[in-house]
This record gives C-alpha cells, sequence and structure tokens, in this order.
C-alpha cells in the first residue's frame, strides 16, 4: 500500500466516525437521539472548543504547565532511576537488602499516592512532578539495573585486558550499557511522566490539561471534556515524535534503532 | 633458539579446577606445562570443551591456577598480564563506538592524547585493510570486518605477547584463510610470542611454529608437542599443498583422533 493511500484510508476512519458521532447525536432516528449531546457532545461542538481555546490563547499557559511537569518528572526520575539502578547493579548486597522495599513500592498503584504529594507539596507543580516521578523512576531503574547486569563477560574482560581501570570499566563499558537500556525505555518512561502530570493535574491543581478536563467535567461541559482529551493526545502524540527523533540520535550503534 | 632469553610466558604444571558447589570440583584443566619463546608462534589444538580457552585465559591473568604457576618473561604472573593483548572468540567490541574509536581507546585508556590515538587508530585500520570503515558501528560490519577491528583494537597497545582464542572460528573458510594471511603479514612485522586456540588443525599448522595437542577434557593435558618446520613467510592458501604440510597433518591428526572421539563420546554421554 501506497503511502498516500494509506493516509487517506486513515483519514477516512476519523471522518466516517466524526460524520457518525455528528449525526447520531444531532438527527433524531427512529424518533430518538442515539447520542444525546448532553452526554457525548458533538464533534463541531468539540473543535470549536478546541478553536476557542488556541485562538483566545488561554490553552498555552495550561499546556506549557503539563509540558514543563513531564520534562521534570521525566529528568528527575531518570536521574534517580539511573544512579540508584546502577548503584544496586554494581552492589549485589546492597540490592539483595533492598529488594522487598523496591518490590513493595513499586506494586503499590501510585494514584493513592497523589493526595500524600498533594499534602506535602502542596497544588502547585511539584506534587505532579513527584507522581511522575515516582512512575518514570522504576521504568529506568529496572532497565539500567538490568543492563549493567548483563554486560557481556567478554566486554568487561575485554576492558581489562585493554588496560581499562575499574573506573574507565564504568565510564566505557559499564556506563553506555546502561544508558543503552535506558534510552530503550524512553517511550514508555517518558509517556509515563506525562500520565503522572495528568493524574495529578486532575485530582487536585490550579492549572494544567487535566485540570483543564477535570474543570469542565465539574460543570457538565462534555465537550470541554472532549476537547481536553483531544488537546492531550495530539501532545502526548507531539512528544512521541520528538522522543523517536532523540533516539534515533542516541542510538545509531544499535542495530534495532537502525533498522526502525 | 636462544635458551638463555626468558620466554615470554610458561605455565609450569598448571592445574585449574571450577567449584560447582557443595564441594564438589571440575578439573578442567591437569598438570599443564606450556612455553612460549619470544617471537614464536605456538598454537593449541584440541577436541571442543578440552579447556584451550582456560590455558589462554591463564596466561592472561583472567583465571589464577590452583596448582602450578603461570609465568611472564620469568616472573610469576600477578593480576592481569600487562605485556598481552588478547583476542576474543566471541564479539568483543564495544557496540556504542565506532570502530575507530574502539580501536583508539586502548591509547586513550593509557593517557595517549586523544588526537594521537586517533591518527594512530586510522594507521592500524589502514593496516588491517578497514580504513575505509571508520566511522561504521560494529554492528554494521561483517563477522571478519569485526575481527580486523578487534585485531587492530589488541594490536595498537603493541602487546610483546599475543593471545587467540579461536579468534576466526565463527567466520567461513574463505575469510578465514584471509584472515591468517593477514596476522601472518602482521605477525610478520615484528615477531611478537603468540598464543593461537583453534580446534582447527590444518589452520595450527599453516599459521604456527608449534603446535600443542590437548586431550579431551575433563582434566585435560598436554598430550602433543609439534614442530612445524614450514618456511616462512607462509602463504596459507599455498602452504597446505606442500608434500610436508600433508605429512605432518597425518602425523599430528593421527595423534589426536582418538581425542575427538573421546571428545565426542564424553559430550554425547552429558547431553
Amino acid at each position: 500500500m501506497s503511502r498516500l493511500t494509506l493516509i487517506s484510508l486513515q483519514l477516512l476512519v476519523a471522518l466516517v466516525a466524526l460524520a457518525l458521532w455528528q449525526l447520531l447525536a444531532t438527527v433524531p432516528i427512529f424518533g430518538r437521539m442515539w447520542l444525546p449531546p448532553f452526554f457525548f457532545s458533538t464533534p463541531v461542538d468539540v473543535f470549536s472548543q478546541v478553536i476557542s481555546w488556541f485562538s483566545t490563547g488561554v490553552i498555552w499557559k495550561h499546556l506549557l504547565i503539563t509540558l514543563w511537569e513531564s520534562i521534570l518528572a521525566f529528568v528527575l526520575g531518570s536521574a534517580a532511576g539511573v544512579l540508584i539502578g546502577f548503584w544496586f547493579a554494581r552492589r549485589p548486597t546492597v540490592a539483595a537488602v533492598f529488594d522487598p522495599y523496591v518490590k513493595m513500592t513499586n506494586a503499590l498503584p501510585r494514584v493513592v499516592l497523589a493526595p500524600i504529594f498533594t499534602l506535602w507539596l502542596g497544588l502547585g507543580i511539584w506534587s505532579k512532578v513527584a507522581l511522575g516521578v515516582t512512575l518514570v523512576f522504576f521504568i529506568v531503574f529496572f532497565n539500567v539495573y538490568q543492563g549493567v547486569k548483563e554486560v557481556s563477560q567478554t566486554l568487561v574482560d575485554n576492558g581489562r585486558m585493554l588496560g581499562m581501570s575499574e573506573r574507565q570499566l564504568m565510564r566505557h563499558v559499564y556506563w553506555p550499557s546502561a544508558l543503552s537500556w535506558m534510552f530503550s525505555s524512553l517511550h514508555t518512561s517518558v509517556g509515563f511522566a506525562v500520565v503522572g502530570a495528568v493524574v495529578g493535574e486532575y485530582l487536585g491543581s490550579a492549572a494544567g490539561l487535566g485540570y483543564l478536563i477535570q474543570q469542565a467535567e465539574g460543570v457538565f461541559d462534555v465537550a470541554g471534556v472532549f476537547a481536553g482529551m483531544f488537546v492531550l493526545s495530539v501532545f502526548v502524540i507531539l512528544i512521541d515524535i520528538a522522543v523517536s527523533l532523540v533516539e534515533r540520535r542516541l542510538l545509531v550503534w544499535r542495530p534495532t534503532a537502525a533498522r526502525d | 633458539m636462544d635458551e638463555l632469553a626468558p620466554m615470554a610466558v610458561a605455565l609450569e604444571d598448571a592445574t585449574v579446577a571450577f567449584r560447582l558447589g557443595e564441594g564438589r570440583f571440575y578439573t578442567a584443566v591437569e598438570k599443564a606445562s606450556l612455553s612460549v619463546a619470544q617471537g614464536e608462534f605456538v598454537a593449541i589444538v584440541g577436541p571442543t570443551g578440552c579447556g584451550k580457552s582456560t590455558l589462554l585465559n591463564l596466561a592472561a591473568g583472567l583465571l589464577r591456577p590452583a596448582a602450578g604457576a603461570a609465568k611472564v618473561f620469568d616472573r610469576p604472573l600477578v593480576g592481569l598480564n600487562r605485556d598481552a593483548g588478547y583476542l576474543f572468540q566471541a564479539d568483543s567490541l564495544f557496540p556504542w563506538k565506532t570502530a575507530l574509536d574502539n580501536v583508539a581507546i586502548g591509547l586513550e585508556i593509557a593517557g595517549t592524547p586523544r588526537t594521537k590515538a586517533l591518527s594512530r587508530a586510522r594507521d592500524l585500520l589502514d593496516s588491517v585493510g578497514l580504513g575505509a570503515f571508520r566511522g561504521r558501528y560494529p554492528h554494521m560490519l561483517s563477522g571478519g570486518q569485526r575481527k580486523r577491528v578487534g585485531l587492530a583494537q589488541v594490536l595498537i597497545r603493541n602487546p610483546k605477547i599475543l593471545l587467540m582464542d579461536e579468534p576466526f572460528g565463527p567466520l567461513d573458510a574463505q575469510t578465514r584463510q584471509i584472515m591468517g594471511n593477514l596476522l601472518l603479514e602482521l605477525w610478520n612485522a615484528d615477531r611478537k610470542a603468540v598464543l593461537f586456540v583453534t580446534h582447527d588443525l590444518e589452520e595450527a599448522i599453516a599459521l604456527a611454529d608449534r603446535v600443542v595437542i590437548m586431550s579431551a577434557g575433563p582434566s585435560a593435558r598436554i598430550i602433543g608437542n609439534w614442530r612445524v618446520g614450514l618456511p616462512r613467510p607462509r602463504d596459507i592458501f599455498e602452504v597446505r599443498l606442500t608434500e610436508e604440510f600433508h605429512s605432518l597433518h597425518g602425523r599430528i591428526w593421527s595423534a589426536l583422533k582418538g581425542e575427538v572421539m573421546k571428545g565426542y563420546a564424553q559430550s554425547a554421554r552429558e547431553a
């Protein structure tokens, strides 16, 4: 299938779905409205909401806040994950001691932490960042831990025979290997950073996309909820594209990255 | 050969045992004595799983003998063998470094300025015929090309001793011969002491000054030691066609055959 036909078909799916939605929400069929606008809104209303957000510019503030929270959550969570993953992998005793607590914390559904973070850190961005960090940290941590543990013994021996000291082994063998594992989970961890930010906002905040959706829901503004969801998914897709670009640059040496 | 010059590598009654747990041990190599003179090319041949690599790891200092000793230039080996370069059987290039960086790393970690290390690495890549592939990452190179980079990576430190563990094992027959000739050509320039492990007797005879035969494991021993008198410089395509090669091959093979069969029988039992 050529690229053009593929894109046309993809667009067709969206058009049919939207047309059906608009039809069922505005034209009564067999004497009843199948998608009552009060509950389902209409595509036209949703898009006019989106357009008014962008034309008045109110959306930018919320987008920026969510973006900022996601970036902070990602950076802090990754940094902690890399450092602690690295440490645990190189110190098996430490890893063994902390193992049950790591598993326990990871098993906890993160949403229940949100109220605690709000209590500790307030309604501002830091409670959302903290929620995102708890999500990102574990993904990066497990990947880096695994990555350092599974560095091929031949590579380590080769490094030693080439004259590397322990520090040089860290820098030239363990570290690149750990980072490559972190990058391989980039899509997931960035995605979770956004989830943490939005869920945090939804549960209590004064700005952000999650706040916008929650506010609309509070006044039964279904068009607002859908518009918020739409902006959010476009936002996530754009971030994902950015991550793919970064990934392609960072992982040139990886056979899988080159094939993609 | 000058008897007084110290041996580059010497193993004296070296025994290697691995702990299997619960106080049981597996003796991989028993009382192996082997020496490589300076400038000598020695090949170790033996059936699969006989502990050839174990001997090499002893010489490299990656393993310690349970009994006996390993000596380098007459001094007992403590820690890693700093005079040796090791070409591994498995892929050992750093996948996140380009061919050029992979070669330069040996000098860089020794403190050579980067520009100087890189220019030396360029020369070495040229000498193994990969000048045009500098910027490639290992996964973009063929198996033979990766071995060439590996050879350059080891040679850049100019080690006095070269340890090679079935380095051309995974390559196809043609590439192996080409690599063999390349190795001889590079070796001929400064005649390092070489300890070359292979399971291919023909390869061993074509390359080496001396062929050492090991018995099947466990408790593998050295059971034969054959001098190869073929003239140098050799071309390993042509040397295989000579009468001398054939008669030597016949004699060594008759000694090795029984051990190969034993090795097979053993692995069949274990499997």
